[in-house]
C-alpha cells in the first residue's frame, strides 16, 4: 500500500510533463517536433528493424568495457594509495588535477590515440568513471576506524587475514558507493563519446536520426531509453548495496 | 598472597604536544600487578587513564619508563593482553563466528569454528553464532567482544570502562557474567573505570589516580570474598574512602 503511495506523485508529475508535451506540440502545430504518441511509434518501428538493440548492445558493450577496465585499475590503486602514505602523497595531487577534466576535452586525444573505432569511447569511459573509483576506495581505507584496526594489531594476525577480514569488508562500502559513481558517469560519457563517430550505439543513433532527415521522434525516443537504462544500471548498483557482505553499513 | 608478578609498571610518564605546548599526562606511575589479580584503576575523567592503559597494553609509548610482563619488557601488543574498550570493536562487517574465529590463526578452520562456538555459549550467545553485530542488543555485543577476547587465551585482559555504554541494569548484568567466567578462567585483569561501586564490586585491589598529570594517589585492598554484597557497610565504607579520595565527600554534596 505504502509503495503504491510512494509511487503514484512521481507518476503523476510524468503525466502531466507528457500531457502538457503534448498539448503544446499539438497547439503550435510543430512539423518537426514529434508528439509523445510519435516516439512511441518511432521507437516501434526501431524495434521491428532490430537497430534499437543493436544500438543499445554497443553502448552496454562500450560502458561494460571501460568501466570493468576502470575498476580493475581503481580498486588495488585505491587500496594501495589509502594503506601506504608515500603513495598518496605522490598519486593523490596528479589524480586531483586530471579528475576535474572533462571526458569532453579528452575526446580529440582519444581520436588521435585510438582512432575511431570503439577503443576510443571505451577509453573515455574508462578515464571518466576511474578516477572517483579510487577517490572513494582511499577514502574507505582511510575512513577505517581506528579501534578496529587497533583490534586485529592486538590479535597479532598477519598482513593476509588483517587485508582479508579487515581492510577489504571495511572498504567494500564505499567501493559500492565509488563504483555506483562511476557507473553513473560512465554511462553518461559514452552517449557523448558515441556523437562523434562510428556506427552504433545509442549516441550514434541519436546523432544518425537528426542528420538523416531531422528524425527527431528517434532523437527523443533515444533520450528516453538513455534515461531508462540509466535508471535500471543504477537500480543494479543499488542491489549490490543489500548484499551480505555490506549490508552491516547500511543496517541501523 | 606469594603469587608471582605478572605485570610490572615502572615509573611511566607521558606527554602529548598540543597547540599550547606539552601536555603532561602520566607522570611517574609505577605499580605491580600479581599474576591473577584483579586491579582496578579508578580516576577523575581525563586524568589519562585511558592512556595508560594503552601504554600498558602496547598501543602508544611511553615517553618514559617500561612496562615488563612476566620479566620482559613490553613495547607492543600482542595476543597475550587483548585489550577491550568503551566503544567496542567488535568487526561488523564478520558475523559472531567469525570475530570470535578471527584471532584464532594457528587452528584449522573446523577446530577454529567449534571452539569459536564453544565461547559464544560460555558467554550466553548460543543461537547468535551466525547474527551480525547489527543484529545484537548493546550486552550482547559486549559478550561478543568479551567471547572474543577469551578465546585466544589471553593471560591478561585490560578492560577500558567496558560496561560505560551500557544501562545501569545491564552494566550490573555484564559485571556478574564476567565475575562468573573469571572464577572459571583465570585471568590477570586490569580495569579502568570511573565507576567506584563497579571497582569494589569486581577487583582485589583498587587504585586510585590523580587528576592529570596522573599518579597514583591511593591503593586500596578489597578483601571482601565473592559474591559480594556492595550494600554491606564495609563496602559501603570502601566506596566513601575512596570518593573522599576523589574529592567527593560521600553525601556527594561538596569537594572536601
Amino acid at each position: 500500500m505504502q509503495r503504491i503511495k510512494d509511487t503514484l506523485p512521481p507518476l503523476a508529475v510524468i503525466a502531466l510533463l507528457l500531457a502538457t508535451w503534448w498539448i503544446v506540440v499539438a497547439a503550435t502545430g510543430s512539423l518537426i517536433f514529434p508528439t509523445p504518441w510519435g516516439v512511441v511509434t518511432g521507437t516501434l518501428e526501431l524495434l521491428k528493424d532490430g537497430s534499437l538493440w543493436r544500438h543499445i548492445g554497443a553502448s552496454l558493450m562500450r560502458v561494460g568495457t571501460g568501466f570493468g577496465l576502470a575498476v580493475c585499475v581503481a580498486v588495488p590503486l585505491g587500496l594501495w594509495m589509502g594503506w601506504v602514505r608515500g603513495a598518496y602523497h605522490t598519486l593523490n595531487p596528479v589524480f586531483q588535477i586530471l579528475r576535474p577534466i572533462s571526458p569532453i576535452a579528452w575526446i580529440p586525444i582519444a581520436i588521435l590515440w585510438f582512432g575511431v573505432g570503439d577503443a576510443s569511447p571505451i577509453y573515455l569511459i574508462f578515464i571518466s568513471s576511474v578516477f572517483p573509483m579510487i577517490v572513494q576506495t582511499t577514502a574507505g581505507v582511510h575512513t577505517i576506524e581506528k579501534r578496529y584496526l587497533r583490534a586485529a594489531e592486538n590479535f597479532g594476525v598477519s598482513r593476509r587475514t588483517l587485508f582479508k577480514h579487515v581492510v577489504i569488508p571495511a572498504v567494500l562500502p564505499q567501493v559500492l558507493v565509488g563504483m555506483r559513481i562511476g557507473l553513473g558517469v560512465a554511462w553518461l560519457v559514452v552517449v557523448a563519446a558515441e556523437m562523434i563517430a562510428l556506427h552504433s550505439g545509442l549516441g550514434y543513433m541519436i546523432m544518425d536520426s537528426r542528420n538523416a532527415g531531422n528524425r527527431y521522434d528517434l532523437v527523443i525516443a533515444g533520450m528516453i531509453i538513455i534515461g531508462l537504462i540509466g535508471l535500471l544500471l543504477d537500480g543494479l548498483m543499488r542491489t549490490l548495496e543489500r548484499a551480505k557482505w555490506v549490508r552491516w553499513r547500511y543496517a541501523h | 598472597m606469594r603469587t608471582k608478578t605478572k605485570i610490572e609498571v615502572r615509573s611511566l610518564r607521558k606527554s602529548f604536544a598540543s597547540d599550547k605546548g606539552t601536555l603532561a599526562v602520566v607522570d611517574d606511575v609505577s605499580f605491580e600487578v600479581r599474576d591473577g589479580e584483579f586491579v582496578a584503576i579508578v580516576g577523575p575523567s581525563g586524568c589519562g587513564k585511558s592512556t595508560l592503559m594503552n601504554i600498558i597494553a602496547g598501543f602508544v609509548q611511553a615517553d618514559a619508563g617500561s612496562v615488563v610482563i612476566d620479566g620482559a619488557p613490553r613495547s607492543k601488543p600482542d595476543s597475550r593482553g587483548i585489550l577491550i574498550s568503551q566503544q567496542g570493536s567488535v568487526f561488523p562487517w564478520l558475523t559472531v563466528r567469525e570475530n570470535l574465529m578471527f584471532g584464532l590463526n594457528g587452528h584449522a578452520q573446523s577446530n577454529a569454528s567449534s571452539i569459536a562456538d564453544e565461547y559464544a555459549e560460555i558467554v550466553g550467545l548460543k543461537g547468535f553464532e551466525e547474527s551480525y553485530p547489527y543484529e545484537l542488543s548493546g550486552g550482547m555485543l559486549k559478550r561478543a567482544e568479551l567471547a572474543r577476547a577469551l578465546v585466544v587465551k589471553p593471560e591478561i585482559l585490560y578492560m577500558d570502562e567496558p560496561f560505560s555504554a551500557l544501562d545501569a541494569l545491564m552494566s550490573l548484568r555484564m559485571r556478574n557474567e564476567l565475575l562468573r567466567i573469571l572464577a572459571k578462567e583465570r585471568h590477570t585483569v586490569m580495569l579502568i573505570t570511573h565507576d567506584v561501586e563497579e571497582a569494589i564490586h569486581l577487583a582485589d585491589r583498587i587504585l586510585v589516580l590523580s587528576p592529570r598529570p596522573t599518579r597514583i594517589q591511593a591503593t586500596f585492598e578489597v578483601p571482601f570474598p565473592h559474591p559480594r554484597r556492595l550494600a554491606s557497610r564495609e563496602a559501603q565504607e570502601l566506596r566513601v574512602a575512596i570518593l573522599r579520595e576523589l574529592g567527593v565527600d560521600h553525601e556527594g554534596l561538596a569537594p572536601v
